[in-house]
């Protein structure tokens, strides 16, 4: 597997600029006559179909929503960072690189990361010039918060609605360019496959999920901005729909998959409250700026919050992490709830929570500032609680959020298959282990307005337009191995439901893939998803039929391809023997219990190759070279 | 809790379709709406039957997917609430809960409680949007806005799109959704130069789409998730007036 990421030479700052200035160029009259197919309309998929077809390049675009407006970026929150230091905070490029790399754990590839540090405020600047209403000042300009593993104020932010103010802007580029006819828009159609003809990618098999028609479309480059694939846990923020399909397709067409099993666990989420439970949803992290962490000193102490002083209560975050207190990172303060609650201390049903407190925010404050910082959300949890966070704490736990790993991208966001280009949570190449709150939104918009549509036009140059036959024989049998699945799914009927089958692997994957992983831990997983695979293809009802709308169908077919890709994820967390981010070892742990990363043998990305069905996969390593930063050991204490 | 459920089958856009009834034992208060509705569907894979499609994404109110008519009410008895996020917990022990599709000729049936919203996307794609291309941009703090303006811009902004306003409408009328792009960017001055053929393509297409006429009832406003204000209708027929007779065709 030829893993050459095509960093370009030369100082940090100049790698960007040069490689524009080197990249082979599709002259105007000539982009007409390429084809371009997008798999996905979140913030990367819509932000680059858009920008590609404002460029004059003829686009398809396809999602899996009735609309792409529906895209699950729209969930997010909190913001979106850039380093435009209108604050005039101190923030800068580099700094804003140095967190990132920092904040990934040394896990991340240096000159991606510096890029997308660098096209940061180019985002904001097109989001406003598209009406994007971002919280302002009275004076008229924009207003920036702070936001965790940063000290400074670099995140711009529309209410608790960034994400869906951001897409609904790509969305609106998008829009028009739909308008105009330079995009077509296929919504309610699934991807099923990936087509390699010639060893380059060159179109996609999909099923209109509304006829169940299932057919072929060829381009001349394919570009994934499929997202993450946190719902192998059955249990994520997710929204339902997302899933690996698209990403793993083209793994087992020969794409390389990097880090599968770096994946974030976000701590501030609403707490499981039974079996019927079918997602989680999240608040915001910014609530820690104000909320104190605690859980009962005692075990098993049933007490109400009120009724226990607080000198029987621990304030572990606070106590283990002075510095930084209740602002530890994502993944320090997710796995230290989950000691919490293993050591029998959590609270609330099952004991799986722990107190997030506001009352001496309100003494200090006044409820009405504290209404004023946090009403939505407070808002929220009482909606899906019955709650009120006002008078009791919140209960907290922490849920399956991102995911860091994705397929394997050089420089020019293109993975191992020449032709593929994966953008957004979809590719692995900017976060390293673990993800800074508000990057996901710069990230998945700099993919897709910034870089990509530069990137595809140096590969286009070198490709023949339209030089490829829809009935060829790899369309053809790639059409029939999606019908014979298809038909296979349909034709078991047998007693369990595709959601049976995917709780069950999400226990798998929560129990040992999940906060904290250890050797005999994923030993049993790798020994034991296969066994749920194999009774899945004896023993799952799809009921309906292949023709026509089945919701079954499409969940029984994704929840088969998480079947095997939760395997992967577990070999790549048996194999990185040490602790980075949020992929936490227990073997690998200091004494008071913090991560030890291992740089003499891990620092690089972990790239697995598909080697055919029954076959272990291969592992190949590209080394991390760090030229412009030390290591250093994350201390938040 | 125990509940009667009386939900809306139908197998395609031009079959007939009926209500049809199932009992829910052990529906947990704590359970969104959905989730209820989860546990029907396994209830009924277990029967060898076939389960009801329904729109659903994202679950936590934002991405506009769920679509139910709950007890004849758009997203059902809790205001400022969607679908998704309301929770069983709104409804008695023994209840008999009604549920159907959105009602609207521009949004017809697909299956079950699934229609078909493509009208609202072709609306934005008329118009509901700048016109500027990715780059070639002045920098961000070069276009200063009011913060009121900003914040009543916002205000519109939050539609989700879920079409719960044309549901309610007895006209069918699309004029809360369409009013909240037309409002949003006319309170910006980044929509200015092209307000007047803005607010006459989207309000020509959603003519074409079959929406109806707004005639004032504010069934819209009761229903709508995000609370979004009539008031963004009458800002809508103001721009869309000066379009008309003091705008420039082109």
């Amino acid at each position: 597997m030829n893993l050459d990421s095509k960093i370009p030479e030369g100082p940090l700052s100049e790698k960007w600029q040069k490689h524009k200035f080197n990249m082979k160029l599709v002259s105007p009259a000539n982009k007409r006559k390429y084809h371009v197919i997008v798999v996905g309309s979140g913030l990367a998929g819509g932000s680059a179909a858009a920008t590609l077809a404002e460029l004059g390049y003829n686009v398809s675009c396809f999602c899996y929503q009735d609309s792409p407006r529906r895209a699950h970026s729209i969930a997010a929150q909190g913001g979106i960072n850039a380093a435009k230091n209108y604050p005039g905070d101190g923030d800068s490029v580099f700094r804003l690189f140095y967190d990132t790399i920092k904040g990934g754990d040394f896990r991340s590839r240096e000159a991606n990361v510096y890029r997308l540090a660098e096209v940061s405020a180019s985002i904001i600047d097109q989001a406003t010039a598209q009406g994007v209403p971002f919280a302002r000042e009275y004076g008229g300009l924009l207003a920036n918060r702070s936001f965790g593993g940063a000290q400074v104020s670099r995140t711009f932010y529309a209410r608790g609605q960034t994400g869906q103010q951001l897409l609904l802007g790509a969305y609106s580029a998008l829009s028009r360019q739909i308008g105009l006819g330079q995009v077509k828009m296929y919504p309610r159609t699934e991807i099923l496959d990936v087509v390699v003809v010639g060893g380059k990618a060159k179109g996609v098999i999909v099923r209109d999920m509304v006829t169940g028609k299932i057919s072929r479309y060829k381009a001349d480059a394919v570009v994934l901005g499929t997202g993450g694939y946190g719902n192998v846990f059955y249990l994520s923020t997710n929204a339902m729909g997302c899933n690996v399909t698209a990403a793993y397709r083209a793994y087992k067409r020969g794409a390389g998959f990097a880090n599968p099993c770096y994946t974030q666990i976000h701590p501030t989420c609403i707490p499981v409250s039974g079996t019927h439970q079918s997602k989680l949803t999240l608040m915001s992290e910014s609530l820690r700026n104000d909320g104190r962490v605690w859980v009962p000193q005692q075990q098993g102490d049933s007490r109400p919050p009120h009724e226990i002083p607080d000198t029987e209560r621990d304030y572990y975050l606070e106590r283990k992490y002075p510095s930084f207190g209740n602002l530890a990172p994502r993944d320090i303060a997710s796995r230290s709830a989950k000691e919490a609650c293993d050591a029998g201390r959590g609270v609330g049903p099952g004991g799986l929570g722990v107190y997030l407190d506001f009352a001496d925010a309100i003494r200090r404050l006044g409820e009405q500032t504290v209404r004023e910082r946090y009403g939505n959300l407070f808002h929220m949890y009482q909606k899906i609680t019955d709650e009120n966070p006002y008078q009791v704490p919140m209960r907290i736990y922490p849920a399956v959020h991102y995911t860091m790993g994705g397929l394997w991208v050089d420089y020019n966001l293109q993975s191992t298959i020449p032709g593929l280009h994966v953008i957004g949570e979809a590719n692995f190449s900017d976060h390293g282990a673990n993800r800074l709150g508000a990057s996901a939104l710069m990230q998945g918009l700099a993919d897709g307005y910034f870089v990509l549509p530069y990137t595809i036009g140096n590969y286009l140059s070198g490709e023949v337009p339209d030089d490829v036959d829809i009935d060829a024989p790899e369309f053809e049998r790639a059409e029939k191995e999606v019908r014979d699945r298809m038909a296979q799914l349909l034709s078991i009927q047998g007693k369990k439901s595709p959601t049976a089958f995917h709780r069950e692997l999400g226990q798998v994957m929560w129990d040992h893939c999940g906060m904290a992983r250890n050797r005999a831990g994923l030993e049993k997983a790798i020994q034991r998803i296969p066994e749920i695979r194999e009774e899945f293809w004896q023993n799952v009802r799809v009921t309906g039929a292949g023709e026509g709308l089945n919701q079954q169908l499409e969940l029984a077919g994704r929840v088969a391809d998480f079947l095997e890709y939760g395997e992967l994820m577990c070999r790549d967390a048996l194999v990185r023997e040490e602790s980075c981010g949020g992929h936490f070892r227990e073997e690998y742990q200091s004494e008071e219990g913090e991560a030890v990363r291992n740089d003499q043998d891990f620092a690089h990305v972990a790239v697995w190759e598909y080697q055919g069905q029954g076959k272990d996969p291969a592992r190949h390593v590209e080394q991390l070279e760090y030229e412009n930063v030390k290591f250093a050991t994350r201390s938040y204490k | 809790m125990k509940i009667q459920l009386h939900v809306w089958r139908q197998e395609s856009p031009t079959a007939a379709g009926s209500f049809e009834t199932h009992v829910l034992d052990s529906v947990s208060p704590d359970m969104s709406f959905l989730e209820m509705l989860d546990s029907l569907n396994e209830q009924l894979i277990e029967a060898k039957k076939v389960p009801v499609d329904f729109d659903h994404d994202c679950r936590e109110g934002i991405c506009g997917s769920c679509s139910l008519n709950i007890n004849g009410v758009a997203h059902g008895p809790q205001s400022g609430t969607t679908a998704c996020q309301l929770h069983m917990r709104s409804f008695k022990d023994g209840d008999d809960i009604y549920v159907e599709p959105w009602r609207a000729n521009a949004f017809p049936v697909l299956k079950d409680l699934i229609t078909d919203r493509s009208g609202f996307d072709r609306i934005m794609q008329s118009g509901g949007f700048v016109s500027v291309s990715t780059a070639g941009v002045p920098d961000a703090n070069a276009i200063p806005v009011a913060k009121q303006d900003a914040d009543e811009a916002m205000d519109a902004a939050t539609c989700i799109g879920c079409g719960a306003c044309v549901a309610a409408c007895k006209n069918s009328s699309a004029m809360l959704f369409v009013s909240a792009k037309v409002s949003q960017l006319a309170l910006l001055p980044q929509g200015a130069p092209e307000r007047g053929r803005r607010v006459q393509a989207m309000i020509h297409q959603m003519d074409q789409e079959g929406f109806g006429h707004c005639s004032n009832t504010y069934e819209c406003e009761a229903v709508c998730p995000k609370e979004i204000s009539v008031r963004h209708i009458a800002r809508l027929n103001r721009e869309y007036f000066k379009a008309c007779f003091f705008g420039k065709e082109d």
